[in-house]
């Protein structure tokens, strides 16, 4: 029984020094945003937040038009979250509902390849299909490639399987048609499979880097990712990391919001019980 | 019973979305890809020449392209080490009955929404070399200045642990799934029997982990080779020299500054390979989870 206290003593103090390793360097980030520039360079530097917030986070925000940066972020990242689940809904439905049918194989099998191909590997040909498109600096260049979902086909198609087949012998008997049982019944089953994935495709998107700073040239089009850089760029001679900082914290919140909005959805649809 | 709707038409409306998709921006790409790393462009951009493997050839006689490759390697290999083995360590003790855990755990896993962007400029001004807070602490305890604008090694050691931090939110999820399939009953049975913490761990949390820790390698490893880029631009543009350029970065610069077409093509098929490979592994030894991400 002692040893078992002295057990649950030393977790916490692990737990706690684990914590503070996690979340020192986004403490010190949001402090950094409070300082002015000569509490920036102070040596020893400074560990408490100072009173400078709002100049800082006023001259990341006009200094890179993150208004802008933000709508951007926000569009393409909810247009392929949203394309990216209705297309995996529709594919799942028709790789479970429909039986047999010719090709099926094939089909599945060129949705799950999208998993081989990550965009590195086919980044100069992409590129210039967009510019042959004519789509550089648009969204369709920004969300477009990203629409087909593997991880959503798979996880849509597993959640199928174990829908009753009960449930469409009914819809069937009532004279209801594929599409009618596939919104009155399967998506609203699908509410947390849904969310989970909202979660991890949103994210994914609002971080993508790579992909914007390539197609995009123009500060109209930029995302929030890239605002980064050009607040860096744009502080060339010595960083004023308390501008970069506050454009920083401004570019990571979205993503923390919608984990904390979806928290209990994400715990369930990665089947993480609230208590053991 | 049987879950089946006649209808001959409209499951190939259903899948033409996705396969549209994938086949334009993913599949024929790639095969152009392959095709152009046999190709030289001419400096204008208006003709190409068959050079059969010139590109392959010319890719493994570079001396910076086997150093990315070993950097790319190395950087791999640290991301994947320190991520799993701290994610869980903190996984195995979250997932005991400790008050608060359910806050404890939302501590623990944000991390996971952060972009390699943000944690790269996070990191870098952890360790700005004037006014970092870990460059000052680690210089009044041992008196050594760190530099990593100069210091290739230690701009390859910042990199890799700004990399494992922005991983660790990712991989504490999935352990925690993982711890929780396994029955209470077999470690309390263990425990009657009077097996030590330690002995537990190994002899039972560890191989019925083992799927997870597969699929977290792979992701990890995919991680490491593809979604660094953003990270890497921003805290080192691949410098010093070129002691951080991994091989996306180098990619990138062949590709796109250099507009060196067929050597990129050349290196994204090395790359595709890597894919192929993992893709393989997951495929054969883990068991069929869904990917995430």
């Amino acid at each position: 029984m002692k040893q078992k206290k002295s057990k649950i003593v030393l977790s916490y103090i692990f737990l706690s020094i684990m914590l503070v390793v996690i979340i020192f360097p986004v403490y010190y980030a949001f402090t950094m945003s409070t300082f002015n520039s000569k509490e920036a360079y102070s040596f020893p530097p400074r560990f408490l937040p100072s009173t400078h917030m709002w100049e800082n986070y006023k001259t990341a925000w006009t200094t890179v038009n993150m208004g802008r940066l933000i709508f951007n972020s926000s569009f393409i990242s909810v247009a392929v979250a949203f394309a990216k689940i209705t297309l995996s809904i529709l594919a799942a439905f028709a790789f479970t509902y429909f039986g047999e049918f010719r090709g099926k194989f094939f089909f599945f099998t060129i949705i799950l390849i999208t998993h081989m191909l990550p965009l590195p590997i086919r980044i100069v040909p992409t590129y210039d299909l967009m510019r042959s498109f004519g789509w550089v600096n648009t969204y369709y260049a920004l969300t477009i490639p990203f629409f087909a979902s593997a991880t959503g086909t798979l996880l849509f198609r597993q959640l199928f399987l174990t829908v009753p087949p009960s449930l469409s012998d009914a819809a069937r008997i009532d004279g209801a048609g594929p599409i009618r049982f596939l919104f009155n019944v399967l998506v609203p089953l699908s509410k947390t499979n849904i969310g989970a994935l909202f979660l991890i495709e949103f994210t994914y998107m609002w971080n993508v880097y790579l992909w914007p700073m390539i197609i995009t040239n123009s500060n109209n089009m930029r995302v929030v990712q890239i605002g980064i850089k050009m607040l860096l760029a744009s502080e060339a001679q010595a960083a004023d990391w308390n501008t970069i900082m506050a454009g920083t914290i401004i570019a990571m919140l979205p993503p923390l919001l919608v984990l904390l909005l979806f928290q209990k959805t994400i715990m369930e649809g990665f089947s993480l019980k609230e208590e053991k | 019973m049987q879950r089946r709707f006649p209808n001959k038409i409209l499951p190939y409306i259903l899948v033409l979305p996705s396969i549209v998709v994938v086949i334009i921006f993913l599949i024929i790409p790639t095969i152009q890809s392959l095709y152009m790393s046999f190709f030289r462009v001419s400096p204008f951009g208006d003709r190409l020449f068959f050079v059969k493997l010139y590109n392959f050839t010319k890719l493994f006689k570079s001396a910076d392209y086997i150093h990315s490759l070993l950097i790319t390697l190395i950087f791999a290999a640290a991301v994947v080490v320190l991520g799993l083995t701290i994610g869980l360590l903190i996984s195995v003790v979250l997932n005991q009955r400790l008050k608060g855990l359910n806050y404890y755990r939302t501590l623990f896993i944000w991390t996971y929404a952060i972009s390699p962007a943000v944690a790269g400029t996070i990191w870098a001004l952890m360790f700005d070399p004037s006014s970092g807070p870990i460059v000052y602490i680690i210089n009044s305890l041992f008196g050594v200045k760190l530099n990593w604008m100069m210091n290739g090694n230690l701009a390859l050691v910042i990199v890799i642990i700004a990399a494992s931090w922005k991983m660790l939110g990712y991989n504490i999820i999935f352990f925690l799934a993982g711890l929780q399939t396994i029955p209470e009953e077999l470690l309390e049975a263990a425990s009657i029997d009077g097996a030590s913490s330690a002995r537990k761990f190994f002899k039972i949390t560890l191989p019925l982990l083992s799927p997870t820790t597969f699929f977290l390698l792979i992701m990890n490893m995919l991680y490491a080779f593809f979604q660094v880029f953003g990270l890497i631009d921003i805290m080192t543009k691949g410098g010093p020299g070129n002691a951080t350029e991994v091989l996306v970065y180098k990619l990138y610069r062949d590709g796109f500054i250099n507009l060196d077409t067929g050597f990129a093509s050349a290196q994204s098929v090395v790359l595709f390979v890597f894919v192929a490979i993992l893709t393989a592994l997951q495929f054969k030894y883990a068991e069929r989870r869904v990917f995430y991400g």
